[in-house]
């Protein structure tokens, strides 16, 4: 029988910690959201011994103060869950910084493990570690591992066995902060003891006290007794006039002071540092001339990857997913109307297609983040474009999702992931469908062509695009200056060395945001593209009425009187202003399901017949004879800057895990098409008569 | 010896390295950046002080990116 166990893995960013997970877990992750907030949950099974080991890769933090959402979610996890071990991944080559953490492990007094790692790359630099002694003073094993190779897998995982199966002591060596901290240490902590026995028993006395000289937000939240609050004051006010600094400043200062009474007498350096490698890449590529030039090459390389690349794919998934059709469809006999037949080729098939057609982009374009990520250069990035995006009140780093956005909103806004700012991210989630996507080229290229002479066509092109770029900024800096309110540029940002990330590692990120997307938002869009194609299809016109037609006019009688057909008719008193009669109607209203169903729709109600090339031009010449140029750019604008399809919405709800936002989206975005079309359209009716 | 004047750290160039004397930010910040190592009596080293540009400096053997306005509110000697 094998014994469970759950160990939280905790530290820095850029520690190598996630390196270390996956050395751990390999494939067997599972990532979700812990309840509540939008921070990741990444959980992952290893098997070692006679153990069966949940590993928790807890958020990247600096400290375990209630500073930002992700501090808060790593220690109520140690806290509340009580994990059996909490290994700290400790980047060896930068070892005071890092731990600053165990520092604060160690106060709340959890089994603790250290991996100290990159432990190559410490060595490179000349740094000679005595662990046997270091482990001493922290009281807690030190294994040295290189996560990236591989290296030290076992005697980690050995190491927190042993940790796990020995009897817990009493810590020796306590973090000393100095007699006047300690004195009001003791005091506050008698009183919690008195007057808050109840949190006492759950957190320890001391810990909390340390935490209410620190004002530590989450903890006074949880102090309820008012004479523990004003005891509180007092020893911050006492301690203020004795150091001329706050309490939090002077015990942080301690806790360094700590790590470097304990690291000067183990840690030797033995090589001088040397200008490294990475500055010399950095020199070129933050250079001032030369960063933003290396950043849109870069850009454009993801972008192409995405795109050029995610086609090949896409189309033998087309082609297999017509196949899949053509075979179900010859168990029935040609020119059934059974309804089983259409669900399952036009409902299930074709709605199953239209989540899985979004996969190769976004498998793609992930593994080149993580590649941008690992490497260190997104960092970099975002500060080369942060000047300009930074006038609209954004963050540098949301130029990559916006971009991607020019492809396909349904990964561009999963790529907002790499803005850990909630308001920024937010924001930008927001706008980005403004980005004119692919789909809508279908769109253009249909009306353009239709309505403008040759000479014009590029114009109108450009010109749609460049509406879409403004209406983004303009609608990011509105944003920013009422709903995402608030300062949100960070103010420092830590400088990773470049590395190489592990192919592995790569491989493991990408396929855990694909199945996510599968697993959410496909289920979401794969719902919603059954309803419309019921919405579509049902009911369908009384066959008396059908006798003598073609079979174009049948298909075209059949939406007409299935219930998008006849919301269609109804709405179109709605938008008239806009210049759009009920025939555009239908086919907005299915263009929601995606924008290509826009062109097919109208095709359908036109009866153009399914000859693709001919349709195509006799679509075009019916649309001219019916309606102006205007009328034409109008249609365009709309479907601009409404929202693109039900994948996007599905999306959002997967992304900021609520349906609020999305929904916020969908209708802030269709009225501000109505608003700004029907001007458009009533402005532009006054100049051409 | 006259005591070395306090200033800002963006006014310090290139190559220079300076000790922090404070920061003029709130509670939760403060707390933030000396989780990172920004604590008075710390070395700092400025890598590269360049308009317009990074504002790169040097902090316990980590390189950290200083956003705008982040350099004027660290006081240093």
């Amino acid at each position: 029988m094998q014994k469970k166990i759950t160990v939280a893995l905790a530290g820095n960013p850029n520690s190598g910690k996630t390196t270390i997970f996956n050395m751990l877990t390999g494939a067997r992750q599972h990532v979700g959201n812990y309840p509540g907030v939008t921070v990741e949950k990444v959980q992952g099974l290893c098997r070692y011994s006679d153990y069966e080991i949940t590993f928790v890769d807890l958020p990247g933090t600096y400290s375990l103060t209630a500073y930002s959402t992700e501090e808060i979610v790593a220690r109520n996890f140690i806290i509340e869950q009580k994990p059996d071990v909490v290994v700290d991944v400790v980047d060896s080559s930068n070892i005071e910084r890092n731990l600053y953490l165990a520092t604060q492990l160690i106060e709340i007094d959890v089994p603790l493990v250290l991996a100290f790692n990159m432990s190559d790359v410490a060595e490179q630099k000349g740094l000679v570690f005595n662990n046997d002694q270091l482990a001493k003073l922290l009281e807690a094993p030190i294994v040295p591992t290189i996560g990236n190779k591989g290296k030290g897998k076992a005697e980690l995982l050995d190491a927190i066995i042993k940790t796990f199966t020995q009897k817990k002591e009493q810590r020796i060596h306590r973090i000393y902060f100095g007699d006047e901290i300690e004195e009001e240490l003791t005091i506050l902590g008698n009183i919690i003891d008195d007057k808050e026995s109840l949190s006492a028993k759950k957190y320890g006395s001391r810990w909390l006290a340390i935490k209410l000289l620190e004002s530590d937000a989450d903890i006074l939240d949880k102090i309820k007794d008012k004479s523990v609050k004003e005891a509180v004051n007092r020893s911050i006010d006492h301690l203020k006039d004795i150091f001329a600094d706050e309490p939090h400043i002077i015990i942080a200062d301690r806790r360094y002071g700590f790590i470097s009474g304990a690291c000067q007498e183990t840690i030797k350096s033995t090589v001088e540092l040397r200008h490294s490698v990475s500055d010399m890449i950095d020199a070129v590529v933050t250079n001032r001339i030369l960063g933003l030039p290396i950043f849109l090459i870069l850009m454009y390389l993801v972008f192409m990857l995405t795109f050029k690349a995610g086609k090949y794919p896409m189309h033998w998934l087309e082609m297999f997913f017509e196949w899949t059709a053509l075979n179900i469809n010859a168990f029935w006999p040609p020119d059934s109307q059974s309804w089983l037949k259409s669900l399952l080729v036009d409902g299930i098939i074709g709605g199953v297609g239209g989540v899985i057609v979004f996969l190769p982009n976004i498998l793609l374009l992930f593994a080149a983040i993580a590649m941008l990520e690992g490497t260190g250069y997104m960092a970099r990035a975002a500060f080369v474009m942060d000047r300009i995006m930074h006038k609209i009140g954004l963050h540098g780093k949301s130029f990559i999702p916006m971009l991607i956005g020019f492809g396909c909103s349904v990964p561009a806004i999963m790529a907002t992931r790499i803005l850990e700012n909630k308001r920024n991210r937010f924001t930008t989630i927001m706008v980005i469908p403004l980005m004119s996507c692919g789909a809508r080229l279908t769109i253009y290229a249909l009306m353009i062509p239709a309505f403008f002479p040759n000479q014009y066509r590029g114009l109108v092109m450009w010109l749609i695009y460049l509406i879409g770029i403004v209406l983004a900024v303009i609608c990011a800096k509105l944003l920013r200056l009422t709903i995402f309110k608030g300062d949100t540029i960070p103010f420092v940002m830590e400088l990773p060395p470049y590395r190489m990330p592990t192919i592995k590692a790569i491989a493991i990120h990408t396929w855990q945001r694909g199945w996510l997307y599968l697993k959410k938002a496909g289920t979401i869009i794969l719902a919603i593209s059954i309803i419309m194609w019921a919405a579509m299809s049902y009911p369908k016109a009384p066959s008396k009425t059908l006798e003598g037609l073609t079979a174009e006019q049948v298909h075209k009688a059949n939406l007409e009187h299935s219930i998008v057909g006849k919301i269609g008719l109804a709405i179109e008193p709605v938008i008239k202003p806009l210049g759009f009669d009920w025939k555009i109607g239908i086919a907005l209203i299915g263009a929601a399901a995606a924008k290509e169903v826009f062109v097919s729709q109208l095709g359908i109600i036109y009866a153009v017949g399914t000859d693709e090339k001919q349709a195509k031009q006799s679509l075009r010449e019916k649309l001219q004879a019916n309606y102006t140029a205007l009328q034409g750019f109008c249609i365009m604008l709309f479907c601009l800057i409404s929202t693109p399809c039900v994948a996007t919405i599905a999306i959002i709800r997967q992304e900021t895990n609520s349906w609020r936002w999305a929904m916020f989206q969908f209708f802030g975005l269709t009225a501000l098409a109505y608003l700004i079309t029907s001007v458009v359209y009533n402005i532009g009716t006054v100049f051409v008569s | 010896m006259a005591p070395k004047q306090l200033r800002p750290l963006s006014q310090i160039s290139n190559g220079e390295r300076v000790s922090l004397v404070s920061i003029d930010a709130g509670h939760g910040l403060k707390t933030r950046l000396a989780a990172m190592g920004l604590l008075p009596g710390v070395e700092i080293a400025v890598v590269n002080n360049s308009h317009p540009g990074p504002f790169v400096v040097s902090v316990k053997n980590t390189k950290m990116i200083l956003g705008r306005g982040m350099a004027d509110k660290i006081i240093v000697q």
